[in-house]
C-alpha cells in the first residue's frame, strides 16, 4: 500500500549557464521520514532544496506539497505553509543575542497568525505552550542553549550557531524540515551530540526531516532513506543501508581512500 | 525595571526638565522648539538607522509637512495647531506609502541617493511655483490652540509646551513600536535579510511600514518647524537639510528614542553659540564635533548614558 507522499517533486530541472544543477529530479517523500541527501560538492543537493522552499525557480517540473503545486510560491509563503529550513552557514541576527534572535522568530509566527492588520495579538505563540518569551525559554533550553542565550549570536561557536540556526527554522513549527549540512564546521567529537539533539527536538513533533550530509556516519544513523545526487540526477534513492552500499554510489558519491582501496582489493580478486 | 519602563521615566524626567527649563528661561524656548521639531524628523530617521537604511531625502517630507500646514493656514485659514500638525504628518505619510512602493526594493547607497533625487525633486517644483512664493518661501500665519494664540510674546511658551509634548509622544510611541513583533524586525533586517524572508514575513513591507513612519514623523517635525519659525522656503527640502538630519541622527546614535533630540537640541546650541562667535567659519566648530563623537564615541552621543553595553 502506497501512502500519499508529503512532499513530492515532478520532473524539477535546473540549469546554471552550462552546468546542470538538477536534471529531471523525481522524487515523493514520506510523511514522518529521515532522509539524508548526500553526494559531491556541486552534485545539485543544496539546488534541490533551494527550488523546494522557492528560492530558485526551476526550470522546468514541479514541486508540491500535501497535494498542493508550490512551485511558484516565495521562500516566506512555502515558510508559511510549513516547510522550513536550516542554512549550510548558519544565517542569524549576528549583533543580536540568542535569545532576541528566537524572540524574532517566534514574533514572525505571532504576526503572521493574525487574520487583520488590525487585531490584537494574541497571548500565546501558536503552536508552543506560552507567551513569548516563554517559548524563547523552552525553545533555548530544548536546543541546550539556555546559557548562551543572552550571548551575541555573532561571536558564538560554530556548534552553537548551528544548533541556533536550526532551532530558528523550527520555531514555525514545520511539517517538513530541511537541514543543509548541519554538522559541517563542526568538530567531529561533537558532531552526534549536536544531531542528537536536533532529532531529538525534531523527532518529538513527527517532523519529516530532509537532511544534507558528507559525513557518512551521521548519515547511516540517523537516515532512514538516502537519496545519492551525482551531477544533478538522482544516482540511487532507497533504504540507507542499501543506497551506502551500492557499488556507484560508493564510487561516485563517497568516494575516498577507502572505497579506493576497497575496490583495488575487488580488482585484484578478479 | 525592564527597559520599557526605564524609557518611560527617562522621557518622563526629560518632559518635566524641559517644560521648567522653558519656563525658567524664556530666551531658550524659540532654539528648543526648533530643535525639538528637527528631532522628529531625526526620530524617524533613526527607525531607518537601525533597519540598515540611510535616507538622504527626508527633507521631503519635512518640507511637505510645513508646505501642507502653512497652505492650510494661508489658504484655508485653518490655524489650529494640532490640526496643522496632523495634516502635517497625514501629507507625508501618504506621500510615502506611494513612493515606498518604488523605494522598498532599494537599499545601501541606492537607497539613500534615490530619497536624496526624490527630495530634489520637490525643491524643484517648489522653486517653479510662484503660487507658494517659489525660492522665497511665505510666511505661516500665526497658530493657535483651542482658541488662542500660541505665536508672539505671550503664546510664546504654549508653542514650546507643545513641541515637548509633540516630541515626548512621538518619541514614546515610537519606543513601543520597537517592542512589538514588527518593531523588532529593524535590527533582523538590518543584519539577515535571507532569514527573515525564511522566517515567514516579507522585508519589503516590513521596510515600507518603517519608511512611512519616519516620513510621517519627518512631515510633523516640518509642519512643526513651520509654525514655530513662522516662515518656510523650498530649501526645507533641499539636501543640505536632508543631510543635517544625517549628521544629527550619527551624532546622536540610535541607541535610545531620547537620542536624536538630545542630538538635536545639542546640534542648534552648537551652531548658534558657533555662529555668533565665528560667523564666517561656523561650519568648522560642527566638524570639529562631528569628529571628536566619532572618535570617542563611535555609537554616537548616547553611549554616554547607556548603562551597560550588550555584550555585556
Amino acid at each position: 500500500m502506497t501512502v500519499d507522499p508529503i512532499l513530492e517533486a515532478r520532473a524539477l530541472s535546473k540549469r546554471f549557464g552550462a552546468v546542470v544543477a538538477a536534471a529531471n529530479i523525481n522524487v515523493a517523500i514520506e510523511n514522518d521520514s529521515v532522509v539524508g541527501l548526500i553526494g559531491a560538492n556541486g552534485a545539485g543537493k543544496t539546488t534541490f532544496v533551494n527550488m523546494i522552499t522557492g528560492y530558485l525557480k526551476p526550470d522546468s517540473g514541479t514541486v508540491s506539497f500535501e497535494g498542493r503545486d508550490i512551485t511558484a510560491l516565495l521562500p516566506r509563503e512555502v515558510t508559511r505553509i510549513g516547510i522550513c529550513r536550516s542554512f549550510q552557514i548558519p544565517q542569524l541576527y549576528n549583533s543580536l543575542t540568542v535569545r532576541e534572535n528566537l524572540g524574532i522568530a517566534l514574533g514572525i509566527v505571532l504576526r503572521n497568525s493574525r487574520t487583520f492588520l488590525w487585531a490584537r495579538l494574541p497571548k500565546r505563540v501558536p503552536g508552543h505552550a506560552g507567551t513569548l518569551p516563554e517559548a524563547a525559554a523552552t525553545m533555548l533550553e530544548r536546543f541546550g542553549l539556555t546559557d548562551h542565550g543572552d550571548r551575541l549570536a555573532g561571536v558564538l561557536p560554530e556548534g552553537i550557531r548551528k544548533l541556533l540556526d536550526i532551532a530558528m527554522a523550527l520555531v514555525v513549527k514545520p511539517k517538513v524540515l530541511l537541514l543543509d549540512e548541519p554538522t559541517s564546521g563542526i568538530s567531529s567529537d561533537e558532531k552526534f551530540d549536536i544531531m542528537d539533539r536536533v532529532m531529538r527536538a525534531v523527532r518529538a513533533d513527527g517532523v519529516t526531516v530532509l537532511f544534507i550530509e558528507h559525513d557518512m556516519d551521521i548519515v547511516s544513523r540517523y537516515a532512514q532513506r538516502v537519496m545519492a545526487f551525482y551531477e544533478g540526477r538522482i544516482l540511487a534513492d532507497g533504504l540507507a543501508a542499501a543506497v551506502l552500499a551500492d557499488k556507484e554510489v560508493r564510487r561516485y558519491v563517497i568516494g575516498g581512500p577507502q572505497v579506493r582501496a576497497d575496490e583495488q582489493a575487488e580488482n585484484a580478486d578478479a | 525595571m525592564n527597559a520599557r519602563d526605564r524609557t518611560l521615566v527617562t522621557l518622563v524626567a526629560a518632559l518635566v526638565a524641559l517644560l521648567a527649563l522653558g519656563a525658567l528661561l524664556p530666551p531658550w524656548q524659540f532654539l528648543a522648539t526648533v530643535a525639538l521639531a528637527k528631532g522628529c524628523a531625526v526620530l524617524g530617521l533613526m527607525l531607518l538607522l537601525r533597519t540598515g537604511l540611510v535616507s538622504f531625502g527626508q527633507g521631503l517630507y519635512f518640507c511637505l509637512g510645513a508646505y501642507s500646514a502653512g497652505s492650510l493656514g494661508q489658504f484655508f485659514g485653518v490655524t489650529d495647531a494640532l490640526v496643522l500638525l496632523t495634516v502635517g504628518s497625514l501629507v507625508a505619510a501618504v506621500v510615502a506609502v506611494v513612493l515606498g512602493f518604488l523605494l522598498a526594493n532599494y537599499r545601501s547607497i541606492f537607497f539613500a541617493m534615490l530619497s536624496l533625487a526624490l527630495s530634489m525633486i520637490l525643491y524643484g517644483l517648489l522653486v517653479k511655483s510662484e503660487a507658494l512664493g517659489s525660492t522665497d518661501g511665505f510666511n505661516v500665519t500665526p497658530p493657535t490652540l483651542a482658541g488662542s494664540a500660541i505665536s508672539g510674546h505671550d503664546g510664546r511658551f504654549s508653542l514650546y509646551a507643545l513641541a515637548c509634548v509633540v516630541a515626548f509622544a512621538a518619541a514614546l510611541s515610537l519606543d513601543r513600536y520597537f517592542h512589538t513583533p514588527l518593531g523588532r524586525l529593524a535590527a533582523a533586517i538590518r543584519d539577515n535579510e535571507l532569514r527573515v524572508e525564511y522566517m515567514g514575513a516579507s522585508v519589503r513591507q516590513a521596510i515600507h511600514v518603517k519608511y512611512v513612519i519616519a516620513c510621517s514623523l519627518a512631515g510633523l517635525g516640518g509642519a512643526l518647524t513651520g509654525l514655530t519659525v513662522g516662515h518656510i522656503d523650498p530649501e526645507m527640502a533641499y539636501w543640505t537639510t536632508s543631510g543635517e538630519f544625517v549628521f544629527v541622527a550619527i551624532l546622536a546614535g540610535t541607541g535610545s528614542v531620547a537620542a536624536p533630540f538630545l542630538g538635536s537640541v545639542l546640534f542648534e546650541i552648537v551652531r548658534s553659540v558657533a555662529y555668533q562667535h565665528s560667523p564666517n567659519t561656523w561650519q568648522l566648530a560642527l566638524g570639529t564635533a562631528m569628529l571628536l563623537v566619532i572618535m570617542f564615541l563611535p555609537n554616537g552621543l548616547w553611549s554616554m548614558f547607556a548603562t551597560r553595553g550588550k555584550a555585556a
